[in-house]
């Protein structure tokens, strides 16, 4: 199997150049409206011809490496396919809307960011739902900040939120941005959480314990009822990290094992797109007794109709409007198009998926049984540059060098949306570079458009915006 | 592969240095550490006359492979900061116990510098 990526230079060195590089145009600006000192008397333009311009951005576009482009098993993010008619229906003139049109005039968004508040709390075993966080680590900190309001509200002061020392970086960012002392917790021989560490750490400055179930190595919390009374019985919360929540969809509930609080991943979940800049949502959904402390507003049924309103203590707003809609309307579309059924079959063949990969691969995987992900050790190989070697095979590396409980860590979740046929492509791709030697492994990329990024270089000089072209 | 580990320092098993003159002294961090850590990136201090204490973290040194906290080998107030790190990290790389120093402090009590390892006990640890 031979792969090679889309290329348009003898020089390897050459990348696609900057429009501006092609070919510019200094034009004046002095005629412009606006006062002389607030204004430049000239711009430098790129110059060029509309073909141009679109070969520019098509080649940026093949020298990318997307779901769309091949197999795409980075532990731990869930790259789903983004299902295409999700993004039709965001695009379409109906969805449309403008966030300050009277509610008469909205009643349809108005319904349907209902149902999906209604569509989640199911999913979770929760109470209640807000949609508004923009992204999920924006839903971390506002469900924490939800926990704080509650315990003050309580007439409690209470300083700590534990967190297992394999979690996920932004819990413990999270955690001190909404001021508390984080105490990291060691897990057991076993990968899991040691329910003596926790019985040790926890206590009357106990706020919350923020646990990701299945974790970050892909294994079920399998004492979970015992690790919520362990908390609960402290006067704590639990707090749920949804980042693998596709493992348990539509078959176990964080609501059910004794969850207060939890936020959903909808890019990671329900499909939406990743970031990379642009919006997103990371709803949170919580029990009865923290609903007053959601973020405001919220919609409501209201006489035969649908409302904004805003919850009695809220913590306010996280987040302008009602979230970002075009992005809850694609979560929306993909768990009514999937259904009760279609979302169950989903975390099946998600775990399914991921145990008949690993059933494939040479490496070693130190921990299990596991769900939706595992975490493979590239053994004495750097994993680092098993993931650049893996490039040239065609296919996107998994997670490296995270969790740090597995040395040379390959954190590799291929989702359900790859088929058996798909799945032994990238089984054949890590066991070509599980064979290799350390000097390939080294010089890889070489099949791709950009061939080794130098990461010193970008951390030391990073050229960030338009401006940095100057110097 | 043998490091560096100067006599005239006096090091913490956390791989910092720190280099005695009267009531002053030059903290930074050991041959030993820039080797590990790889190139260094990014270099975080605090500012001066910031209070530092014995065996607290004080600043935060990034590279390429890891984020590392740097901790205080002994208490004082901090006179001067390597500002040179700010626009060239990798002098901490090229020269740990010189340019690549990262704060001068105002000693608050020298007898400290007894409790650090001495350049034969950092040697073992590190050998």
């Amino acid at each position: 199997m031979n792969y090679a990526q889309a290329r348009w230079t003898d020089d390897d060195d050459r990348y696609e150049p900057l429009l501006s590089e092609k070919s510019s145009e200094t034009v004046s600006t002095e005629d412009g409206p606006l006062p002389d000192d607030l204004t430049r008397d000239s711009l430098t333009l790129p110059d060029v011809s509309e073909p141009e311009l679109a070969r520019h951005y098509t080649r940026l576009s093949q020298t990318n490496y997307g779901v769309e482009s091949g197999p795409f098993p980075l532990g731990s993010c869930t790259m789903k396919y983004n299902p295409s008619f999700t993004e039709d229906l965001a695009a379409s003139p109906d969805a449309a809307v403008h966030p300050d049109q009277p509610t008469e005039t909205t009643q349809g968004t108005l319904e349907l960011l209902y149902r999906l508040q209604d569509y989640l709390g199911r999913i979770g075993g929760m109470d209640a739902v807000s949609l508004q966080p923009p992204a999920g680590a924006a839903g971390e900190f506002a469900g924490i900040l939800v926990a704080k309001a509650y315990h003050e509200h309580n007439g409690e002061d209470r300083s700590e939120v534990l967190i297992p020392e394999s979690a996920h970086g932004t819990n413990f960012a999270s955690a001190a941005m909404a001021g508390y002392d984080v105490v990291s917790l060691a897990g057991d021989d076993d990968g899991r959480v040691d329910l003596d560490a926790l019985e040790a750490a926890v206590g009357e400055e106990t706020a919350a314990l923020m646990l990701t179930n299945p974790n970050t190595l892909g294994l079920f919390e399998r004492d979970i009822e015992a690790i919520a009374a362990i908390v609960h019985d402290a006067g704590g919360l639990l707090y749920y990290d949804g980042a693998n929540l596709n493992a348990l969809l539509g078959r176990a509930r964080p609501g059910d094992m004794g969850f207060d609080v939890m936020h959903y991943n909808v890019h990671k979940t329900f499909a939406t797109p990743h970031g990379g800049g642009g919006p997103g949502a990371g709803p949170i959904g919580v029990t009865d007794d923290l609903a007053p402390f959601l973020p405001a507003p919220r919609v409501a049924e209201s006489r035969g109709g649908y409302e904004y309103v805003d919850p009695d203590r809220s913590i306010g707003k996280v987040h302008g409007f009602y979230g970002n809609w075009p992005v809850l309307l694609k979560a929306y579309a993909y768990i009514a198009r999937l259904g009760d059924a279609g979302l169950a079959d989903a975390s099946a063949k998600a775990v399914l998926n991921a145990n008949y990969l690993a059933e494939q691969i040479d490496y070693e995987i130190p921990f299990g049984p596991f769900h939706h992900e595992f975490v493979a050790s590239a053994g004495e190989q750097d994993a680092a540059d098993v993931a650049k070697r893996m490039l040239d095979y065609g296919v996107h590396p998994p997670t490296t060098k995270w969790p740090e409980i597995v040395p040379e860590a390959l954190m590799t979740e291929p989702t359900e949306a790859e088929s058996r046929r798909t799945l032994d492509q990238l089984a054949a791709a890590f066991d070509a570079v599980a064979g290799e030697s350390d000097e390939t492994l080294a010089s890889a990329p070489e099949s791709t458009a950009a061939r080794r990024i130098d990461q010193v270089r970008a951390a030391r000089e990073p050229r960030l915006s338009w401006q940095s072209l100057d110097e | 592969m043998s490091f560096d580990v100067p006599d005239d320092c006096r090091y913490l098993d956390s791989h910092e240095w720190v280099r005695q003159a009267d009531d002053a002294a030059t903290i930074g961090i050991s041959d030993f550490a820039q080797d590990e850590l790889g190139d260094v990136v990014f270099v975080e201090l605090p500012d001066e006359g910031a209070e530092l204490t014995a065996g607290e973290e004080f600043g935060v040194v990034e590279s390429i492979k890891a984020v590392s906290d740097i901790y205080a080998p002994v208490s004082g107030t901090v006179t001067a900061v390597n500002d040179a790190l700010f626009d060239e990290p990798e002098l901490v790389n090229d020269d740990p116990y010189g340019d690549g120093w990262l704060l001068e402090i105002e000693l608050a009590d020298d007898s400290e510098l007894d409790d650090l390892l001495s350049p034969d006990e950092y040697r073992e640890q590190i050998a």
